[in-house]
């Protein structure tokens, strides 16, 4: 057992992509059980149709689209937690981080088909080549911001980084809006048409009435979202780099005394947590389709608070948060107006997210899974 | 036989605090030497300067005449200085084989970190029994051994050991200074700080003898057991 938990294929493949898997399916499971128990719960106040059966039709539906958006929150909690857990500081820039990768992902693409390549280049090679675009720009902007607005203020107390950041997020919002206005005269960018990632796969499953209907964006979405998890875990726990990032992030003068540049963890962290954020971006400009310099407060906001749900500063627990946000938030769109007869409609679903997130909180306030990115992920 | 190290006239200061007041002292190569003094004197400090966690604000700090005085601690850990601090700085969550292998941070030949750890293993074969294990859930005198055999990852030209007894059972004490008078005897060149002076003293070839930031005295280990201050005041002997 011991030989098999240390082969590499165990431990950075099958491991973190069964991790996921289980807490993609025990998340949707938990919150199915409970919504279709709530429905036989309530069936009986509602005369005009089955509630039950109202709820299992869209059911298949509703959790893929809430691993869907689950997942793009996942990517940026990652972000804010890996911070936390190096700098025990809250990176509320972060959202912006992840606004630039999408916008700059969307202006490329929107310069190949400016240009004409879009229609004939595979339509793959174009996201990939946003995605790496969003990833290398977001990357070196976080490492910019972090030398530039929050390093000098290290040895500062708490609170003052924290408004360093806050102060970087407008900046940089309205430095987006006036190069954007300099360069386009708008505000806002668009995700051009092409290719065939609106088209759906729709899957018959025996058994269920309606069929299961996967947007081709979607499972695109969820694919990159894995592999960059994978790619996470492996670089944390498997490389000499993600060594030191757990080292600084547990002692940082005796990581210092082993030889490791501090700074240069600092910056890396920093990279690769807006790496992720700038391919987030990207993936969320796919399924938003317009983008605007603000357009990174919301899931900014969702992805912090995925990360406080699944314990701030621990990996897993941000996997975990951004899926249950993604999932509550969707199970919270479809089912409030039915449950509640049209009296709450879907734009309540945010309070009823960040509602649990408060119970949570109250219950266990180390989060779901508590711990630090010092700890193995 | 020449000098390793050389402090001249180091001043040093926690922001108002002025730690050390102009320390001068000299390592030779293949030398113990061992500061003593009692707590707040300045021993920790001292360290701390070479390695560069803290920075002299006046002096120098030579390693085989180059100067170090403002280099960081990484790039002084990098030129062959291990410090395994006071309180041992063990990483709690990280395995006892990744803590030994962030010793070896700055090492990049995949054999001789191999070699290294064989010889760690060899001094302290509980280390060996413990690989797996999270190096917070080992004993205090397990979390010794694992700071000095992280310290000798690097196969240090010197090092340099904060009070590495604080908080042992004797029969540890005793397992630890074999082990410092060993690696010696095998080359390594030591500055050992510690309050259990006379220990330090037995093993040690020179003494200095640290007061508020000060040396008030420094002689050949010998004869600073025999001498009637070190004898009253570090030693309990009236
Ligand atoms: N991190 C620190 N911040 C402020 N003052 C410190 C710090 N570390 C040590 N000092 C002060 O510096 C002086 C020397 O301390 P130290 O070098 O730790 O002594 P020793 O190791 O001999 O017990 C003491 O007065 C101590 O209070
Ligand atoms: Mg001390």
């Amino acid at each position: 057992m011991k030989q098999f938990t240390s082969n590499p294929f165990y431990k950075f493949i099958l491991f973190p992509v069964g991790q996921i898997v289980a807490f993609a399916v025990g998340a949707s499971l938990v919150l199915s059980l409970l919504t279709v128990l709530l429905a036989y719960i309530f069936r009986a106040n509602i005369t005009d149709f089955d509630l039950v059966e109202r709820v299992l039709l869209i059911l298949p539906q509703v959790v893929i689209n809430g691993l869907t958006i689950g997942f793009v929150y996942s990517t940026i909690a990652l972000g804010y937690t890996m911070v936390y857990g190096v700098l025990e500081f809250i990176n509320f820039s972060h959202s912006e981080i992840f606004m630039v990768g999408g916008i700059v992902g969307v202006e490329l693409m929107a310069y190949f088909d400016h240009t004409g390549a879009l229609q004939t280049m595979n339509q793959y090679v174009v996201i990939a080549l946003a995605i790496i675009l969003g990833m290398i720009i977001s990357g070196s902007l976080a490492v910019t911001v972090e030398r530039i607005a929050y390093k000098p203020l290290r040895g500062a107390p708490r609170l003052v980084p924290l408004i360093s950041a806050i102060g970087m997020s407008f900046f940089l919002q309205d430095a987006v809006r006036l190069i954007l206005s300099l360069t386009t005269g708008e505000f806002n960018v668009i995700l051009p048409q092409f290719g065939t990632f609106d088209k759906f796969l729709v899957l018959a499953v025996p058994g269920i009435e309606a069929p299961l209907r996967f947007q081709i964006k979607n499972l695109l979405l969820v694919g990159v979202a894995v592999l960059m998890l994978v790619g996470l875990n492996y670089l944390v726990n498997g490389t000499k780099i993600g060594k030191a990032i757990r080292a600084v992030a547990q002692d940082r003068p005796s990581a210092s005394l082993m030889g490791i540049n501090v700074n240069m963890i600092i910056s890396v962290t920093f990279l690769i947590g807006g790496a992720l954020g700038g391919a987030a971006g990207v993936l969320f400009a796919l399924k938003a389709t317009k983008l605007d310099p603000f357009v990174g407060f919301f899931p900014g906001l969702k992805a912090f608070t995925a990360a406080v749900l699944g314990g701030i500063g621990n990996l897993t627990g941000a996997l975990l948060g951004g899926l249950i946000l993604g999932l509550l938030e969707s199970f919270s769109a479809s089912y409030l107006s039915t449950f509640t007869s049209g009296a709450f409609g879907a734009e309540y679903k945010d309070i009823f997210a960040f509602a649990i997130l408060i119970l949570v909180l109250i219950l266990r306030p180390s989060g779901l899974l508590g711990q630090t990115v010092g700890q193995k992920a | 036989m020449g000098k390793l190290l050389e402090l001249t006239n180091v001043h040093s200061y926690y922001g108002h605090i002025h730690a050390l007041k102009g320390i001068s002292l000299y390592v030779n190569e293949g030398e113990i030497v061992s500061l003593i003094g009692s707590n707040g004197a300045g021993k920790s400090s001292t360290l701390r300067t070479i390695s560069g966690m803290i920075h002299a604000r006046e002096g120098k700090v030579l390693l085989d005449q180059k100067d170090i005085t403002h280099t960081e601690a990484h790039m002084v850990v990098s030129m062959g200085v291990g410090h395994v601090p006071e309180g041992r700085g063990i990483f709690p969550k990280l395995t006892v084989q990744e803590n030994l292998d962030m010793g070896a941070f700055t090492v990049n030949d995949p054999k001789l970190i191999k070699e290294r750890m064989e010889l760690v293993f060899e001094l302290f074969p509980r280390l060996k029994e413990r690989i797996t294990q999270f190096g917070g859930t080992l004993s205090g005198g397990e979390q010794q051994m694992l700071a000095i055999g992280r310290g000798l990852m690097l196969n240090p030209r010197i090092l340099m050991l904060d009070e590495p007894s604080m908080g042992l059972a004797p029969v540890l004490v005793d397992v630890i200074f074999d082990t410092i008078k060993r690696l010696n005897e095998q080359g390594t060149t030591i500055l050992l700080v510690e309050q259990n002076a006379l220990m330090a003293l037995s093993i040690a070839h020179r003494g200095y003898v640290l007061q508020t930031g000060s040396i008030v005295l420094t002689d050949d280990a010998a004869k600073l057991k025999k001498n009637e201050m070190v004898q009253k005041t570090y030693l309990g002997i009236d």
